[in-house]
């Protein structure tokens, strides 16, 4: 990538923002100004928004295995689709019990959405996780009881890239009479997902997560699985989220879907190869940096790194200045200026969780790319660690 | 940004007049400073920082603002004086730059101790 004056600019945060397939933007650019309709309208002007909105609706069914596109559900992303999954099963099921199962890694919408709940009368357990990230199904399992109303996990981790064991868990949930949803939102597009042969209940969807715009995801809600809708209105969406659809929006998820599942096996192997060269890659030329996350049951675009003695926005504004973009979550780059609570659940001690680096894969992102970061990074954790009162007077930087 | 770029005084002194750690690595941030002093003026002044963007221009710019200067006019300078001299930092990163002041004077409160205690009749 070039621009930004004679200075390379390459692009490792993916995780935080996705550039927009230009098939995408295309396919999504008729319907501001020549295809405008309300897709409740009954004239022809509203039933070609509708049409179009649910071939779309159709696609993201496709990707994810869903056997009826009608279980697509279209939200303002993956923060909504969470809400919604949790605040929706626990509100109408409140008669059959109030007790939910997630896990401390989960993504902020998730737990927060579970701090409110349970300040609303229900119990949240949060259940460790290994080293690498994993929970334990056994441990899962022993907590279910019959007030337990719905298991929320994460696919996998977008912070680490650790993969659960979904179709386990699918299992154990369905066993027990238990709703079962799915944070897929690090995971589609980029790993294949079915969630009739992995029994979920529930999954949430990010459009820009997958080279779709921003401000538009999805809930797909099993035939036959009730919710009560968070957000009332005009009844669309089969009651579940009113509110006038956003057809361009829709078309381009929809679009963003369609070409995620035609070319993720490719794409899946194309980055797992980059991703392990600048795991390798780094890990050989720094000392003491380690991996976060477990080195191969994880997403393929996932390179988390800790290392010892330097602080996180220190590292990512240095990679800056050279221009490459990444992301850390050191306290300092936090609102709460809290360490990642991801990396202390796996057990990662504060003062070590405080230098983490997150490069996120994507499309764009080629060798040259690479070998630019495996170039610059050594020398600035050289000179930070120079400058920091943690390192150890005898190291070799 | 310029403080953050190119950090001045980095580096211990090995045999400082004084030394000042505050902070912890559990919120991020630890600050070292050490002073050098002759004639009651801080002939040299050096640090090390674990942190942020914020705390490393800071202490940078906290062994600028010190050079030279009386122990008195040392212990005056604040951690307004530092956040301005960098041109204003955002609410959420004064936290950090406080370090900065603090560490300074940590090091000239060691540096008061030792020659107290080194110089008992004076």
């Amino acid at each position: 990538m070039e621009g930004y004056g004679s200075m390379r600019r390459v692009y490792f945060d993916h995780a935080a923002a996705m550039p927009v397939d230009p098939r995408v933007a295309e396919t999504m650019a008729p319907y501001f100004t020549e295809i405008w309709g309300n897709p409740s309208s009954l004239h022809s002007f509203g039933r070609e928004a509708k049409e179009a909105l649910e071939e779309a609706r159709k696609k993201v069914a496709d990707l994810i295995g869903a056997r009826k596109k009608e279980e697509i559900i279209f939200t303002s992303g993956g923060t909504e689709s969470n809400n919604l999954a949790l605040k929706g099963v626990a509100y109408r099921n409140r008669e059959k019990g109030n007790h939910i199962i997630t896990t401390r890694i989960e993504h902020i919408s998730v737990l927060n959405t579970c701090k409110y709940l349970e300040k609303n009368g229900f119990k949240v357990t949060y259940l460790p996780v290994d080293n690498f990230g994993s929970i334990d199904i056994e441990r899962l399992e022993k907590e279910i009881s019959d007030k337990t109303i719905i298991i929320s996990v994460m696919y996998a981790n977008g912070e680490i890239g650790t993969i659960q064991p979904i179709k386990e868990i699918g299992k154990i949930a369905e066993d027990n009479g238990v709703y079962f949803h799915v944070d897929a939102v690090a995971a589609t597009g980029k790993v294949p997902i079915d969630v009739e042969q992995e029994h979920i209940d529930l999954l949430s969807i990010s459009s820009n997560d997958m080279r779709g715009p921003k401000g538009i995801g999805a809930l797909y809600v099993k035939t036959g699985k009730k919710l009560e809708p968070i957000i009332h209105g005009g009844g669309q969406e089969g009651g579940l989220r009113s509110g006038t659809e956003n057809v361009p929006n829709i078309l381009g998820m929809g679009k963003a879907a369609e070409i995620a599942n035609n070319e993720m096996e490719e794409m899946g192997k194309r980055l797992t190869k980059l991703r392990d060269k600048l795991i390798q890659g780094i890990l050989n030329n720094v000392k003491y940096s380690y991996l976060n996350g477990h080195p191969t049951h994880r997403l393929p675009n996932n390179v988390n790194l800790r290392f010892s003695y330097i602080e996180g926005e220190a590292l990512i504004l240095n990679l800056d200045m050279m221009g490459i973009a990444a992301s850390t979550s050191s306290a300092c780059t936090s609102k709460t200026l809290e360490p990642s609570h991801v990396l202390l659940a796996i057990g990662i001690p504060h003062a070590e969780a405080q230098g983490s680096l997150l490069l996120t894969l994507d499309k764009s992102n080629n060798e040259e790319d690479v070998n630019y970061v495996l170039e610059i990074l050594p020398g600035i954790v050289k000179r930070l660690r120079t400058m920091s009162p943690l390192t150890p007077k005898d190291l070799e930087v | 940004m310029e403080h953050f770029r190119n950090p001045r005084n980095v580096g211990e002194i090995p045999d400082a007049d004084g030394v000042g750690t505050v902070g912890n690595p559990m919120c991020g941030d630890i600050m070292s400073v050490y002073i050098k002093v002759k004639d009651d003026r801080l002939v040299d002044v050096k640090f090390k920082t674990f942190g942020c963007g914020a705390a490393i221009a800071t202490s940078s710019m906290i062994t600028e603002l010190a050079k030279g200067k009386t122990i008195e006019e040392a212990l005056k300078i604040t951690r307004r004086d530092v956040a301005d001299a960098l041109n204003g930092l955002p609410p959420i990163k004064m936290h950090c730059s406080n370090l900065a002041a603090d560490a300074l004077h940590a090091a000239i409160q060691d540096y008061l101790k030792k020659k107290a205690q080194g110089k008992p009749n004076q």
